[in-house]
Formats: C-alpha cells, structure tokens, sequence
C-alpha cells in the first residue's frame, strides 16, 4: 500500500472572482520507506501538496490519504519539518522534543529514553538543555528533525528544511539526511527548489509545472543511484561529480527550465 | 517624530519645563491673580504634603491612607489579571468563545469605571468589594485585550508544529499561546496597572475609612483646598512609581526571556 496517496487532488485559494487554481489533477504514490523529492517552479503549489498531506489545508477536491487513510486534520503521524525550523523559543531542546511524546501519553521514562536516543542520533547530546536561540541554525534544524523523527511517524514531511542554511551548513545536514536514511528510513515528502539537493537525496522526483500546479513527470533517481553506487561516497561533492548525477540533473533542469520560461 | 536629542539635553528640557510650569503656577497664586482657595500654591501644596507624612487627616497619615489604596488596587487589578489574562487568552483561540463574548465586551469596555460607581456600590458595598470592582473595572479590559491580541498573532509556524505534534487545546493554550503571548500581557497589565491607578479615585469616592482618595473627598468637604492638592501630588507619584517599577519589570522579563 502507498503510504501517501493523492487522488485527483484539486486545490483552489480565495472565492468568487478572487479564486485562482493552486493545484491541478495531482495524482501522486509515495511509496512506504520511500524518499520523494518535489521539485517545482516558485510558487507552482509545492508547499500546498505537503500543507494538505500535513492537514494544514484541506483539499477543494480529491483525496490525500496516509497509510489509507483520508487526512483530516494534523496529526503526528505525519511529522513536519518545517523550513523555518518553527521550535518554541520557550522550551529548550529537550521541552521542543518532549512536547510530542508528552501529547501520546507516554511515561516519563520511556520519554527520556527515547529522548537520549534521538539526542544521539542528531549529535545533539550536549545541547539538550539549551534554548533554540542558543544555537545555530544548523542546530536548530537538528532539533526539529529530532523532534520529527522521536515520534516515529508513518510519513516525514519537509518543506524546504535547509532552505534558510548557509551554503555548507546545508551540505552537512544533507549528508546527515543521507545517513538518517540508511539508519533509520522513513516515508519521507521532501520539497525543495534544489535541484542538486533532490538529486542527491531523493529515491524520486516529481517535476511541477507552474501554476496551477500538475506533476509533469517523475524521475527515478533510485536505480540510477543503485546501478552507479552512489553510496560508496561520503562526500555529497565526489557524488555530484559523477557522470550519473550531472546527467540526471541536467535532465531535471532543462524540464524545470521549460517551466520558468515557457 | 524629528531628531532624536542628546539624553542630558532632554533631561535639561525637561527641568526647564517642570520649573517653567511651577514658576507660573506659584506667579499665579503669590500675584494674588486667582485667589489662594482656588489654587493653592505650589510651596503650600508641597508643605501640605510633607505635613500631612506626620500629622494625621480624616483619621490617618498620608502614608496610611495610601497603604489602603495601594492594598486596594492591588486585589483590582490582580482580580483582572487572573481573570482577564485566561478569558482573553481562551478568545483568542477558541473562535465560538471570541463570537459570544466580543460584542458583549466591546459594548462594555467603553463605560468609563466611575460610571460604575453606583452600581458597585450596591452590589458589592462600600467596603473592601465595591472599590476593588471599579478598579477592576478599568484594569480587566486592557487585560484581556492584550491576551487576545498575543494569542491571535502567535506565529501560525508555531501553532501548526504544536497540531503536527499532536497537542490538545488544554496544552495549545498553557504551552503555546501563554508563553508566546508573554510580552504582549505584560505590556497590558502595565496599561492595566495605570487605568487601575486612575480610577482609585473614583473608586474611593464611596469609601468610608481610609485611602487618598477618601482624604482628599474629606478635605473637599471642608474646602481644604491645599490637602486635595497634595492628594493629587501623592497619586500622581505614586502613580508614577508604580509606572516605572512596571518598565523595569518589563524590561527584566524579557532580558531573562531571550527576547531582546
């Protein structure tokens, strides 16, 4: 079974004359443990598809479904990552990540250990009892991805989360992502405007047209990855290097080009 | 606004203004222009008010009567902020609770507190009850409008993570909405803590025992024009206290909370 599912999803904004479409026929699998990436035009209603997986907007028309079922309203079983980072400013990294675990009823030692857990695989061990703005924004986005990941969610949804890094803080959260991956995979909805960033993350990618947005056509990066064994490399720029991956970024571009100029 | 001055100017400016003020106050009263009964002088005044430190009027020292004013306000305008700062904070998320009780509150927020001197009266007497409501009465609107505004201007990044993680309304409002609304309620209980202070007055109109307000409707009674005058002198300082102590709490909490 898919683990998300659009089907025939309409998405319109505002009424009478002021409606404009944002959305148009999404028809979308994301398969379970997969990692799709969208990638679109600005403004092409990328964020849209994640905003109605995530159950911050409701479909005009259509159904987005988790795990089968329709999505109604938010929920942790589909944790968001947000660009952002959107931590509470009160709460220090321990609080932000409580608050999830604390909302499911669990007790306070199953709590801390999973807090422990999830402190540790996001190298965050000695921050736990600083307060966001105490920290990077790297770091802050470590702790949003940990609060993320410490519910165990059926989907991650990301909207653009290294959108507001710095040029190689972005590239070590990416690596990070890449080792989440294998570690501990997940179904994970990954919007971004990035091409190389998709590329080199993502299991698929879907190509927006420009508003109102359609999928123009998805890419299997999967087998290309498999097939050129991309993981034999550490570093995201010995992978960009290759034949394999400059090919299939190019592709993306020119069809991602045809949009912005068309 | 223009140009901003330099601090030691303004403080100069400021001086000058003050002796400026007082300087024609007192040319006023000693030219003999308006009678002493209707304006006292400010020397008067001033002694009056040193005077009355020591000497007790209607029953008690100046620094008696104000300690039962100060006591007095402070049960107003804690009654407000305990049930303004909840109320407010509800409206701003709960829509169905915004609807029923916004129009009820936007009609009666404009009746001035002494309007309900009468009424307060009557219902909760003229002892300790009747006082702290008109007090009350100007002090509840700025608090809960304040915690209205700080829960609906909460960054909707920060609402939608809590309902992605699954937080119910009980937790929304505790953990989200009170700590985001932090500088907005303090900015409104310092309003609060003023409007509060201003209807003091009106407040102990219908006080029969103590408090600056009663002394200074005493000495009306008998045309002791000099001790109402010093009345006044010792609201408006005290007002003033009250005022800059707030700042300096305000400033303090958000130093100690990270947001400046």
């Amino acid at each position: 079974m898919a683990a998300i599912r659009f089907d025939k999803v309409q998405k319109y904004f505002g009424r009478g004359d002021k409606r404009t479409q944002a959305l148009s026929d999404i028809d979308l699998e994301i398969r379970d443990r997969e990692f799709l990436a969208i990638v679109g035009p600005s403004g092409c209603g990328k964020t849209t598809c994640l905003r109605l997986v995530a159950g911050f907007e409701a479909t005009s028309e259509g159904v987005v479904s988790v795990a089968g079922r329709p999505v109604t309203e938010p929920g942790p079983d589909r944790a968001v990552v947000f660009q952002q980072f959107a931590l509470f400013p009160w709460k220090t990294v321990r609080g932000n990540i409580d608050l999830g675990l604390r909302n499911k009823g669990m007790g306070a030692e199953e709590r801390m250990k999973r807090i422990a857990d999830v402190l540790k695989l996001m190298n965050l061990e000695t921050h736990a009892d600083a307060f966001p703005h105490q920290l990077s924004g790297g770091m802050q986005q470590r702790v949003a991805i940990a609060r993320a990941y410490v519910l165990d969610p059926e989907v991650l949804l990301m909207d653009e989360p290294f959108g507001a890094l710095d040029a190689q803080t972005r590239v070590v959260m990416q690596e990070e992502l890449v080792r989440l991956a294998r570690v501990r995979p997940r179904t994970v909805l990954f919007i971004t405007h990035a091409v190389d960033e998709a590329v080199y993350l993502a299991d698929r990618i879907a190509v927006m047209t420009r508003r109102p947005g359609r999928i123009k056509e998805i890419i299997d990066i999967k087998s290309m990855r498999e097939a050129e064994k991309w993981d034999r490399f550490e570093r995201i720029e010995d992978v960009m290097d290759l034949d394999s991956f400059v090919h299939l970024r190019t592709r993306i571009w020119k069809s991602l080009r045809e949009e912005k100029d068309g | 606004m223009d140009r901003k001055l330099p601090r030691s100017e303004a403080i100069g400016l400021g001086v000058l203004g003050l002796a400026g003020f007082i300087g024609l106050w007192e040319a006023l009263s000693f030219l003999g222009i308006v009678p002493s009964q209707f304006l006292p002088s400010p020397f008067a005044v001033v002694s009056r008010f040193l005077h009355l430190f020591t000497e007790p009027f209607a029953g008690f020292t100046l620094l008696q009567h104000l300690g039962s004013s100060l006591l007095r306000y402070l049960y107003g305008v804690l009654l407000a902020a305990i049930l303004g700062i909840p109320l407010g904070l509800a409206m701003g998320w709960f829509r169905l609770l915004d609807d029923i009780v916004t129009p009820i509150f936007n009609g009666l927020r404009f009746i001035a507190p002494i309007a309900w001197v009468p009424f307060a009266a009557l219902w909760f007497g003229t002892g300790i009850g009747g006082p702290i409501m008109i007090i009350f009465a100007g002090a509840f609107p700025p608090c809960l409008i304040n915690a209205y505004r700080g829960a609906r201007f909460v960054e909707p990044r920060l609402i939608e993570a809590a309902r992605m993680l699954g937080t119910g309304d009980r937790r929304i409002l505790t953990e989200i909405l009170l700590p985001a609304s932090v500088p907005s309620i303090v900015a409104g209980v310092r309003v609060a803590a003023g409007l509060g202070w201003q209807s003091l007055v009106g407040a102990e109109l219908i006080v029969a025992s103590a408090g600056v307000g009663f002394m200074m409707v005493q000495a009306q009674a008998s045309v002791q024009t000099t001790t109402v005058m010093a009345g006044m002198v010792a609201i408006g300082l005290t007002g003033l206290l009250i005022d800059v102590a707030l700042r300096h709490g305000e400033v303090w909490l958000h130093h100690r909370l990270g947001l400046d």
